[in-house]
C-alpha cells in the first residue's frame, strides 16, 4: 500500500516535471531536478547505474567484441549494439557518465527472482508479460519484437509457408523465453518443443539435426545465420498475437522508483528520434523477412 | 510425553516465527506459495514428469544388470583376470568422479554431433546411455560390498560339495550379497530418480524444464513446489516398499532356521 501512494506521488511529480520540462523546452535540464535529479536517484551502488545483463551477450543486442574479460562475445561497456548503446543513451538522460555505469552478470532466471536485486535494471531482450509484471516491474518499450523461425537451408521445414506447415516438425528454443511460448500457443506442433538452457545449446541441436528449427526474436535470427548455423536460413517472421506488440522492456525491481525516470528518458528518447537512430545503427540489417500466417 | 508435546510446539512455534518474520517473506510466500497457480500447472507439470518416471524405470532396469556385472568382473580373483579388474575399477573411478551433469552434456550434444549414420540424435536416449554409465559405476560399488561381506568360508563351503566357481557366485554368495544391500540399492534408486531432471540441459521438457518455463512465464517458484511434491509422492512409496521387502526377507529368513 504503501509502495503504491509513493508511486502515485511519484507519478503527480513526475508528471509536473514533465509539463515543467516541455514549458521551457529544455527537457535534459528535467531530468537533473526533482525525482529524478542524479543525486535523489536510489541506486544500488551511490552516485553510479549498475546494470545487468546475461553473459555472452550477443549481438546485434550487444556489441564491441570479447574486449573485457569476464565478458564474452561482446562488451557491454562498449556502447556497442543495440542494447547497450540504448542503456548508455538512458543513462546520458538520467545525467550519467559513460563511466558512472557498471555491468553485472545476471543469468536470466536471476533476474526475477525474489530477493533484494543488485542491479538498478536489467536488460536482456526480456519481453513484457502482464504475469511476469506482477512480480517486477518493466520499463516502457525499446524494442517491439516479432519471433522469427531459423532453420537449415535445403531442409524440407525451411519451404514451409504457414504456420500450419510447420506442425509436423520437431521445434526449439531458449527455455522460458517468450519464442518458447510462441511455439507451444501458437505453432502447436504434433511432437514436444525442446527448451534449452541457452541459445547456443538449441543451435548446437539444429546444426546436429535433432531439431529441424529454432524460434529466436528476429535480430538474433540475422545475427545466428549470419554467424553462427553456415547453412541457416530465417524461414519467417510470425505476427504478433493476441492484439499486442511484444516488446522488450528493462526489467526493474518491483516498486523502483528509478522506473518512471527511465520511463521518462524513453520517452524523450523515442520523441527525439534517438531510439530509431539507435536502430537503424544497430539493427540495419535486420530486414524484412516473409511473414508466416 | 508432555514435555516432548511441549518442546515439538515451542521449537516449530519459533521456527515458523522466525521465518515468518523475515523482511523478504511476504515476497517469499507469493513467489512459491500460489495456490492457485499450483492447481493450474500441476496437469502440465505432472506430464513433464512422466518423462522422468519413463527414463528412470529404463534406466534402473538396465542399471541392476550392467552394475551386478561389473561387480562380479571387480571380484573376479586370480592374476589372469588383471586387465578386467582394472579396467572394471578405471571404469567405476572416471565415471564416479565426473559430475553426471558433464557426461549428459558431453554424449547429448556430441554423439550426434558426430554425424553417424545409426547414432542415434534423441536427448532421452543419450540420456539413458549417460545415467546407465554413471549409476552403473556406483551400484557396481554397492554390489561389491555386498559380495564382499560374505564370508569367503562360504564359497570355501561351495566350492568343496563340488559347486563351480560360477555356481557357488550364483546360488551361495550372490543371494546373500544382494538381500544385504537392498537398502544402499534403494538410496541410489532415489539418487536416479532426481537425477532424471539433469536431462533437463538437452533441452528435454521433462519436470525441472517445464517448471522453469512456467517460472519464465509467471515469474513464480511455485511450479518447483509442484515438482518437488511429485517426486516425494514417488520416492516415500518406494521406501515403504523397501522396508517391506526386507521385513520379508527377515520373516523368510527365521522360518527356514527354524526349519533347519
Amino acid at each position: 500500500m504503501r509502495t503504491g501512494f509513493i508511486g502515485v506521488a511519484l507519478a503527480t511529480l513526475a508528471l509536473a516535471l514533465a509539463l515543467a520540462a516541455t514549458a521551457t523546452g529544455a527537457p535534459s535540464v528535467a531530468s537533473q531536478t526533482g525525482s529524478c535529479a542524479k543525486e535523489n536517484l536510489r541506486l544500488v551502488q551511490p552516485g553510479k547505474l549498475t546494470l545487468a545483463t546475461d553473459n555472452p551477450a550477443f549481438p546485434p543486442w550487444w556489441g564491441g567484441g570479447e574486449t573485457r574479460p569476464p565478458w564474452k562475445v561482446s562488451n557491454p561497456y562498449s556502447g556497442q549494439g543495440y542494447e547497450s548503446a540504448v542503456a548508455y543513451a538512458v543513462a546520458r538522460e538520467l545525467g550519467f557518465r559513460k563511466g558512472e555505469v557498471e555491468w553485472r552478470h545476471v543469468p536470466f532466471a536471476q533476474s526475477f527472482r525474489p530477493g533484494k536485486k543488485n542491479f538498478d535494471w536489467y536488460m536482456a531482450q526480456v519481453s513484457y508479460t502482464p504475469e511476469r509484471d506482477r512480480q517486477v516491474d518493466f520499463s516502457n518499450a525499446y524494442y517491439y519484437v516479432n519471433q522469427a523461425l531459423v532453420a537449415r537451408k535445403g531442409t524440407p521445414i525451411a519451404r514451409a509457408r504457414s504456420i500450419a506447415a510447420l506442425r509436423p516438425y520437431r521445434l526449439g528454443a531458449q527455455l522460458g523465453t517468450t519464442s518458447y511460448e510462441y511455439i507451444v500457443d501458437h505453432i502447436r506442433p504434433s511432437s514436444r518443443p525442446l527448451a534449452f538452457r541457452t541459445n547456443d545449446l538449441a543451435i548446437q541441436a539444429l546444426k546436429n539435426g535433432q531439431i529441424d528449427g529454432i524460434v529466436v526474436d528476429l535480430p538474433t535470427a540475422f545475427y545466428v545465420t549470419a554467424v553462427q548455423v553456415e547453412d541457416g536460413v530465417i524461414v519467417g517472421q510470425f505476427p504478433n498475437r493476441g492484439g499486442t506488440r511484444e516488446r522488450f522492456g528493462m526489467v526493474f525491481e518491483q516498486g523502483n522508483p528509478l522506473r518512471r525516470c527511465v520511463n521518462r528518458a524513453l520517452n524523450r528518447l523515442w520523441a527525439n528520434g534517438t531510439i530509431k537512430a539507435l536502430q537503424n545503427r544497430w539493427l540495419a540489417r535486420v530486414g524484412g523477412a516473409p511473414v508466416l500466417r | 510425553m508432555l514435555v516432548a508435546a511441549v518442546s515439538t510446539v515451542v521449537f516449530f512455534g519459533v521456527l515458523a516465527a522466525l521465518v515468518t518474520q523475515t523482511p523478504g517473506w511476504d515476497r517469499f510466500r507469493d513467489y512459491f506459495f500460489d495456490w492457485s497457480l499450483y492447481r493450474e500447472s500441476l496437469p502440465e507439470v505432472a506430464r513433464a514428469f512422466l518423462i522422468n518416471v519413463r527414463i528412470f524405470l529404463i534406466a534402473e532396469a538396465i542399471i541392476l544388470v550392467t552394475a551386478l556385472f561389473v561387480a562380479v568382473l571387480r571380484s573376479l580373483p586370480g592374476p589372469v583376470f588383471f586387465p578386467v579388474r582394472a579396467l572394471a575399477i578405471a571404469y567405476a573411478d572416471f565415471f564416479r568422479g565426473v559430475p553426471t551433469i558433464l557426461v549428459i552434456l558431453m554424449l547429448g550434444v556430441g554423439m550426434p554431433a558426430l554425424g553417424v549414420e545409426g547414432i542415434p540424435t534423441s536427448q532421452v536416449f543419450w540420456a539413458i546411455v549417460s545415467l546407465v554409465l554413471v549409476y552403473t559405476a556406483y551400484v557396481s560399488e554397492v554390489y561389491r560390498a555386498g559380495i564382499e561381506s560374505v564370508h569367503p568360508s562360504q564359497d570355501a563351503a561351495a566350492r568343496s560339495l563340488g559347486l563351480t566357481r560360477a555356481q557357488s557366485l550364483r546360488f551361495v554368495v550372490l543371494p546373500q550379497a544382494v538381500r544385504r544391500v537392498i537398502p544402499p540399492l534403494l538410496n541410489d534408486f532415489i539418487g536416479l530418480q532426481k537425477d532424471t531432471a539433469l536431462v533437463s540441459v538437452l533441452g528435454v521438457v521433462e519436470v525441472l524444464n517445464q517448471s522453469q518455463i512456467i517460472e519464465a512465464a509467471t515469474f513464480k517458484g511455485t511450479p518447483y513446489l509442484v515438482a518437488a511434491t511429485l517426486f516425494v509422492l514417488l520416492t516415500i512409496p518406494l521406501a515403504r516398499f523397501t522396508d517391506w521387502l526386507i521385513a520379508r526377507d527377515r520373516r523368510r529368513r527365521q522360518v527356514e532356521a527354524v526349519a533347519l
